[in-house]
């Protein structure tokens, strides 16, 4: 007979098998953390009521080592498409949750990953409504892989777009960059080294919103600069636009411990991941009102401005370095490689 | 960040600039040796700071880029062969005659990115069945750190572990850049943390000979200014001897139990540098008490050769002849996602720093 699935120490085949094992592992752990009235239908899908608009987004969570400083790979899954979904200017309702999951991953962790799953959507106000898990075989994963859909409701006094920007606009930040990738990094196999970075992984849809309550039409765009960083994001939308975007080295929010790891590892803080910031453009008139607001919210309190749309270089983004001297910054190619010396 | 925004502030760069502006009055042709001073010239913007009398010319120093070919092809072999390859970040994606570490990597080869090579012991010794070899690359400044891996190799009894060895010696390089007939340099700044471990005396013949000024430099803003505006006073005034700007780091002497190390397992042999060729006497080979730590005589791989791409003009890079947008590759068929040549691979590369960073590519 079956023994329960938390006396198992660790994931086994037969808990993605679509039999016993897996019905327990469900309402033992992941039906019983993530009760509502959807999930409890226990059926194939959900069926919901959505006003107006929807916007939908997706992302696959792989990241490792699955728990480190600040987060874990869960509430990561949770907060990164909760936050994409937010930059449509919508308000996230809804999550789907897939886990792909390595045999032999410790019980423990899986149930700790679930918790904060919990956690952050509870946190952001989203609702798990269907899902998945698979186990593949040792060895043919690495611990654990999350996909998340968010689905959320466009609040109707959004409207952005790439399109409504124009020459002068404002480009702002919410907060401090790089934290997330250079909290993984510190934790990396043969790269360790001590610090007390944290990853900024959180939910960012409360300010978003609050923003398109106040200022409406006139934000123009918001982007998460997640992989890839802010340099990456600046590019595609300098490429979006064909106008130039022009930024200030020394308004980039760094936090001095980041900064001094980016400087020992040889990492330019703008190509690394973060996980908790947002880019968000606006018309140049009402640009000091949105910093003020974003600086009064906990997740803004260390906003900046940090440049602005421009006609010279059309689609390049170019950076006056705090010396005063000015250098294109490129989209990132490939992964950042530390450099030898 | 003590002594780190210091050399960043604007105003003292500022009025080094402007000191420059006073005391040029001719076109000097400088190079900066160090890939970490290109690095710092494009990436804050300096290049386009300097009045047009100082040109700034990119020189050798950046270890990925003279890195020959064939011997990135035998750290492939080593890592299709079964080894566990350890290398510096930057090397990997340097393209060998077919392919990349990085795409030996996805074909399944076990290629660990390191910081340092003593993590590539600890790897050795916790993987006894396995070989394990570092891909020593790099100047004097990464000698020593190579040279103690060994050591620690040998102290742990360890027969697991090699190096790859294609270490370059600075002053041979400046030397072969002042015999080529096309050379039209001025000046030199010296690479800061080369020097930081072998001090300069060395610089004084080679100052003496060419009648030529080297100034020992730093790689922030204000280190690259200062040192530029040294080398500009020197040649207005017609002198040419060897300063250090960098003393903050930088001893004449070196660093003497560094320098210990390397004495102790290298020695000086003929080396080949990519884009340049073979230079007499350039570069660190392990010594015979060492050999046994020698990958390419260990695995049998000495002998491989290939040719460099006849389109990559690296080697007039390198020396300074040419400028990377002065090619006709240059971001055409060679870019930072698909390099012809080593120069466009590592950031410090003086084609990749073009790519990425130049203003010369704003008003494009």
């Amino acid at each position: 007979m079956d023994k329960g699935t938390r006396a198992y120490e660790t994931i086994q085949l037969g808990h993605g098998s679509g039999g016993l094992m897996t019905r327990d592992l469900l309402d033992d752990i992941v039906f019983k953390t993530f009760s509502n009235s959807y999930l409890d239908q226990k059926h194939d899908g959900s069926i919901v009521d959505f006003n107006g608009k929807i916007a939908i987004s997706t992302d696959s969570f792989v990241v490792s080592p699955i728990f480190f400083k600040g987060g874990n790979i869960g509430e990561l899954a949770v907060n990164g498409t909760v936050n994409d979904v937010a930059m449509c200017g919508a308000v996230p309702k809804f999550l789907s949750l897939a886990f792909i999951v390595e045999e032999g991953l410790k019980m423990d962790e899986f149930i700790t990953i679930v918790n904060s799953i919990k956690k952050a959507a509870d946190e952001s106000g989203v609702q798990i409504i269907t899902g998945d898990t698979k186990v593949v075989e040792r060895g043919k994963g690495d611990k654990i892989f999350i996909n998340t859909t968010g689905f959320g409701e466009v609040n109707p006094k959004a409207n952005i777009s790439t399109k409504h920007i124009k020459v002068e606009d404002k480009i702002l930040l919410n907060g401090y960059v790089a934290q997330h990738g250079m909290a993984i990094m510190s934790q990396r196999e043969g790269l360790e080294f001590e610090s007390s970075i944290e990853s900024d992984t959180t939910n960012l849809n409360f300010l978003v919103n609050d923003l398109i309550n106040e200022f409406g039409d006139k934000i123009h765009l918001f982007r998460d600069p997640t992989r890839g960083g802010v340099a990456s994001v600046l590019s595609e939308i300098a490429q979006d636009i064909n106008q130039g975007v022009l930024i200030y080295e020394d308004k980039i929010p760094l936090e001095k411990q980041v900064a001094a790891a980016c400087e020992i590892l040889g990492l330019d803080p703008l190509y690394v991941a973060n996980e908790g910031v947002f880019l968000v453009v606006v018309d140049a008139l009402i640009s000091k009102e949105v910093l003020n607001f974003m600086k009064k919210d906990q997740k803004g309190k260390n906003a900046a401005l940090i440049g602005e749309v421009t006609h010279e270089h059309p689609n390049k983004v170019v950076m006056q370095s705090s010396i005063g001297g000015r250098r294109i910054v490129t989209p990132l190619i490939g992964e950042q490689l530390p450099r030898i010396c | 960040m003590k002594y780190l925004t210091e050399y960043r502030n604007l105003e003292a760069t500022k009025s080094y600039l402007e000191l420059i502006e006073k005391t040029v009055t001719k076109t000097w042709k400088i190079m900066e040796i160090c890939g970490g001073q290109t690095h710092g010239l494009v990436k804050n913007g300096i290049l386009e700071l300097l009045p047009d009398y100082v040109q700034m010319i990119h020189g050798p120093g950046c270890p990925v880029c003279v890195t020959p070919l064939n011997l990135i092809d035998k750290a492939i072999e080593l890592l299709e062969q079964g080894v566990i390859v350890c290398s510096f970040g930057d090397m990997i994606r340097v393209p060998g005659s077919k392919k990349s570490l990085l795409e030996a990597k996805s074909n399944g080869g076990d290629l660990r990115i390191l910081y340092s090579p003593i993590e590539a012991v600890k790897i050795a010794k916790s993987n006894p069945d396995k070989e394990v070899v570092f891909f020593a690359v790099g100047f004097e400044t990464t000698a020593p750190a190579n040279a103690l891996s060994v050591l620690h190799a040998q102290k742990e009894g360890l027969k697991n572990y090699s190096i790859l060895v294609s270490h370059v010696l600075v002053p041979p390089a400046m030397e072969a850049i002042l015999d080529d007939k096309f050379c039209n340099i001025n000046a030199f700044l010296g690479a800061g943390h080369v020097c930081a471990i072998m001090g300069y005396k060395e610089y004084y013949p080679l100052a003496e000979k060419y009648k030529i000024p080297i100034v020992i430099t730093g790689f922030e803003p204000l280190d690259l200014v200062q040192g530029i505006y040294m080398a500009v006073k020197q040649l207005e005034s017609g002198i040419y001897n060897v300063e250090n700007q960098y003393s903050r780091v930088v001893k004449e002497e070196g660093n003497l139990a560094a320098l210990k190390v390397i004495h102790q397992v290298f020695e000086v042999g003929d080396r080949e540098w990519r884009g340049i060729g073979e230079i007499p006497n350039s570069g660190y080979v392990l010594n015979k008490e060492f050999k046994a730590f020698d990958a390419e005589t260990k695995f049998g791989i000495s002998h491989m050769k290939v040719p460099e791409n006849p389109n990559c003009i690296a080697g007039d890079i390198l020396k300074g002849i040419k400028k990377p947008h002065q090619c006709n590759q240059f971001g055409k068929a060679c870019t930072p996602s698909n390099p012809l040549g080593a120069p466009m691979v590592s950031s410090e590369g003086a084609c990749a720093a073009y790519y990425h960073f130049s203003s010369n590519l704003i008003t494009e």
